[in-house]
């Protein structure tokens, strides 16, 4: 008993908490503006490894990181655009693109990398974002090093998270966004696009996606590989329905998720004689049941996978 | 036929001039020509399926019409443009409602109305806004009320406030009783009326003659299409508009007297709750074999629990039932099919039809196993097709093929295919929930026709309606229903409008032989 207390009581385990939570927020939140709007985006986890891909791609072959992130961002923007052209333009099941968007992305990525990548026994590295100590909060003790030890694009989720929570619940574009997502037909009688709105929605989202597969390889490690993403992106569309849609939860949720995930690997060094799967297991086993509780009372978007086709009843 | 010149000589405050408009093979507005002056009010008369209410989508900019101009102070607007529409001061508040429901009123009455890139709503001033226009025409609502929760009179207002909001001088409203308790259509009416003489024009769509005659100024009656007449409501009567609507007289069918047979159901002190509270208390009631059981009540009474739970989807947590003779707990849905009882369900958007559907999928919907139109869960779709052709030929059901999507019907031409699908195998008991609602006199008296004729052939009929002339012209026996209680039965004979409306206003001494107390043991 006293071990876990021990974990809980470490700073190093939040430091890690904030850094698993990062790439969860921003994909969190990219599906999350996705789908306010009415559009699902289940191309998140072929978003998320292109721009893994391509931002480690840009830093390796001489960017600065932040052109990194950029061009990862701007990659998942066109990913959004073809995903928005088909389902909000065509009217196609937002189901199939997106898991086309998913196999298309993630073999793209792979083969890109063999083509421009030589191929080394050792993958090769970039130099990574380094952990920025926020001056004077980083000094306090157990709370400096926990919270305010992390890279830039961390805190830069975080902010964004914020951001969200303002732009969506503040802002008129906000209620356009949500009209959008709850009934287009009276965003149009209002004077309001939905069709510019879910495009909008869409790229935007997908370029968080983006940003979020980034940081695996521009901050979390500093090299690529195809299967890096493990899933993450699923976890997020999870996520989003945990959260009922709202991006303060978002957040939330994928803190309370990273928690589990690094609290598992620190129980595994404890309690060395239960197989290791069983604690691989764990933050998804609570995850769902988290999922179970919260979703329940989630209130979705009423529009949400109803293609909106103008002039039809 | 140019209408502009009927009106005042000054400049019409709306002018429509030779709208047309077809969706492939159908013609909905051809030719239309209508002119409406400041401070009028204007009725727009028409069967369903005459082109109401694509004449005015087009007007709003939902639809582009193939011809014709809209001109709003004699500026012409261009076409496929709400916003544009909104601008020049014209509001729609549509037949099926467009709002969030998940979103406050306020929210849903700001939405697009300022610029989108503004860093900040300005919630207070809009709240005041809003404030001082429920004010002004007194339509008051809770700005912070999530609309979902509201009433269906409720949120009208709030797609009224929505138009308000924007300046609306101009104000179209769909149908805007057909979803209304007749109490709460008064009010509108007085809202309206208000509204007129305060200096907005307004154009509201209905198929009820009555409120047609008692609040508009002018009527415009369409027809196929096109313009079938004009009238100032002061020089016209509901015999004439009836016969310019349908194009003939309309007479609605009369009932024979009708000779009960065997019980076929029968509830004895029946309790159902729902969400935790008592819906239906302790009710009893009973159907028999040619003949027609009608409940009357304001909506929200227990209505929809009663439908549901005998539809399948509500079972009762006291009391006992029996159907054909036989106790049952609960209704199931199969089972009711099965057994042949036919349900038209209130609200048939939701419950009725599954729009994105073909026609002749939702005609064969219930029946889909049967060995004709299925087997070995293959479905047969030539005989489900000849099935719905069928249908829509004996029912009447225009503006679509067996194999067009549903969603396109207009509203009452759905509910005549929803009546054909019960009614043509004939089913031994038929629940019919407001069967009416939404309809045109022709279409009025066409399902009364159906709904008799069943029940002359044997079927037994329960009948919700709130309707008074409905249930006074089809039901054999009369119950009310009040704050979820059932009055004692009246014969129709004993029926008249005083005497059913002191009933449902719970004055059930009104009722024979019961006293105002009710039941006592019910609580
Ligand atoms: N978007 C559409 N696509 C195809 N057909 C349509 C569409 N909208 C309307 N129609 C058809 O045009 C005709 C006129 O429809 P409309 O909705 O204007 O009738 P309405 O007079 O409002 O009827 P109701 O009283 O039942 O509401 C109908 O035959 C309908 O099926
Ligand atoms: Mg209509």
């Amino acid at each position: 008993m006293s071990a876990i207390l021990d974990i809980v009581a470490s700073a190093g385990l939040w430091a890690a908490v904030l850094r698993i939570a990062t790439p969860l927020i921003f994909g969190t939140l990219g599906a999350l503006l996705s789908e306010r709007s009415g559009v699902l985006n289940l191309g998140i986890e072929g978003i998320m490894t292109f721009g893994a891909m391509v931002g480690w791609l840009a830093v390796f072959n001489g960017a600065d990181l932040w052109t990194g992130m950029l061009v990862a961002a701007a990659s998942g923007a066109l990913f959004g655009l073809v995903h928005a052209g088909m389902t909000v333009s065509l009217g196609l099941s937002q189901h199939v693109t997106g898991l086309g968007i998913t196999l298309f992305a993630s073999s793209l990525s792979y083969y890109i990398f063999r083509l421009t990548v030589p191929l080394a026994s050792t993958p090769p590295t970039v130099t990574p974002f380094q952990p920025i100590a926020v001056p004077g909060l980083s000094d306090l003790p157990f709370v400096g090093p926990a919270l305010f030890t992390q890279t830039l694009p961390t805190y830069l989720s975080i902010a964004i998270a914020l951001l969200l929570a303002y732009v969506v619940y503040r802002t008129p574009l906000g209620l356009a966004l949500r009209m959008s997502g709850e009934n287009p037909h009276a965003a149009e009688a209002q004077g309001v696009d939905p069709i510019r709105v879910r495009y909008g929605a869409i790229m935007a989202g997908s370029a968080l996606m983006a940003m979020g597969g980034a940081f695996l390889t521009l901050s979390a490690f500093n090299s690529f590989f195809p299967t890096m993403v493990q899933g993450r992106g699923w976890i997020c569309i999870a996520l989003v329905v945990f959260a009922s849609w709202r991006p303060g939860r978002a957040l939330f949720g994928a803190l309370l998720f990273a928690f589990f995930d690094a609290f598992q690997l620190r129980l595994q060094t404890v309690l060395g004689d239960v197989p290791y799967q069983i604690f691989l297991m764990m933050p998804y086993i609570l995850s769902i049941a988290a999922l179970a509780v919260m979703a329940r009372r989630a209130r979705v978007p009423q529009a949400l996978m109803q293609p909106y086709r103008r002039g039809e009843r | 036929m140019t209408t502009e010149t009927t009106e005042s000589t000054a400049e019409p405050v709306l002018a429509l001039s030779h709208i047309s408009k077809r969706f492939g093979p159908i013609v909905a507005n051809d030719d239309i020509s209508i002119a409406l002056g400041r401070g009028e009010l204007l009725a727009l008369l028409g069967e369903n399926g005459a082109g109401k209410t694509t004449l005015m989508s087009i007007l709003f900019g939902h639809y582009t019409p193939d011809a014709g101009t809209v001109r709003v102070d004699g500026v012409e607007l261009p076409h496929g443009r709400p916003r544009a529409a909104i601008k020049a001061g014209v509001g729609m508040v549509h037949q099926h409602f467009s709002l969030a429901p998940n979103l406050t009123v306020l929210e849903n009455v700001m939405t697009g109305t300022e610029p989108l890139w503004s860093l900040r709503s300005r919630k207070g001033a809009a709240r005041r806004k809003l404030a001082a226009i429920a004010e002004r025409f007194g339509l008051s609502v809770d700005p912070d009320a999530r609309l979902g929760d509201l009433s269906v009179g409720e949120q009208q207002r709030v797609e009224i406030l929505k138009a308000l909001y924007n300046d609306a001088r101009i104000l179209i409203l769909d149908e805007p009783t057909a979803v209304l308790t007749n109490i709460e259509a008064e009010r509108l009416f007085r809202t309206l009326r208000e509204m007129a003489r305060q200096g907005l024009s307004l154009i509201f769509i209905s198929h009820k003659l009555d409120e047609v005659m008692a609040a508009a100024d002018r009527i415009v009656v369409l027809r196929g299409g096109r313009v079938a007449a004009e009238r100032r409501a002061a020089e016209t009567n509901k015999a004439e508009l009836a016969e310019l609507m349908v194009g003939h007289r309309v007479t609605r069918p009369t009932r024979a007297p009708a000779e009960p047979g065997a019980t076929v159901f029968q509830a004895s002190r029946l309790t159902v709750s729902s969400g935790g509270v008592e819906r239906l208390k302790a009710i009893d009631f009973f159907l028999r074999e040619g003949e027609t059981l009608g409940i009357i009540g304001v909506s929200g009474n227990g209505q929809t629990t009663l439908s549901q739970l005998m539809g399948g989807l509500a079972a009762p947590s006291g009391g006992e039932m029996r159907l054909f003779g036989e106790p049952v707990a609960a209704l199931d849905v199969d089972d009711l099919v099965q057994a042949g009882v036919g349900r038209i369900p209130e609200d048939r958007h939701r419950q009725g039809a599954i729009g994105e559907m073909a026609i002749w999928e939702n005609a064969v919907l219930e029946r889909i196993r049967q060995p004709l139109f299925s087997r070995r869960g293959i479905v047969n779709r030539s005989a489900g097709q000849a099935f719905a052709a069928t249908i829509i030929e004996e029912f009447d059901v225009r503006g679509g093929t067996p194999t067009s999507r549903t969603r396109l019907l207009s509203g009452g031409n759905m509910q005549k295919l929803i009546l054909g699908r019960n009614l043509y195998r004939r089913p031994r008991i038929l629940i019919a929930a407001q069967p009416t609602r939404g309809l045109d006199e022709g279409a009025v008296a066409a399902v009364h026709a159906r709904i008799l004729e069943a029940r002359q052939a044997g079927t037994a009929v329960l009948l919700i309606s709130e309707d008074l002339d409905e249930v006074m012209g089809l039901a054999d026996r009369i119950q009310a229903i009040v704050k979820g209680r059932l009055s004692a039965p009246i014969a129709a004979e004993d029926a008249d409008p005083r005497r059913l409306g002191l009933m449902m206003s719970g004055d059930w001494a009104a009722g024979e032989g019961n006293t105002g107390e009710g039941h006592p043991h019910a609580s």
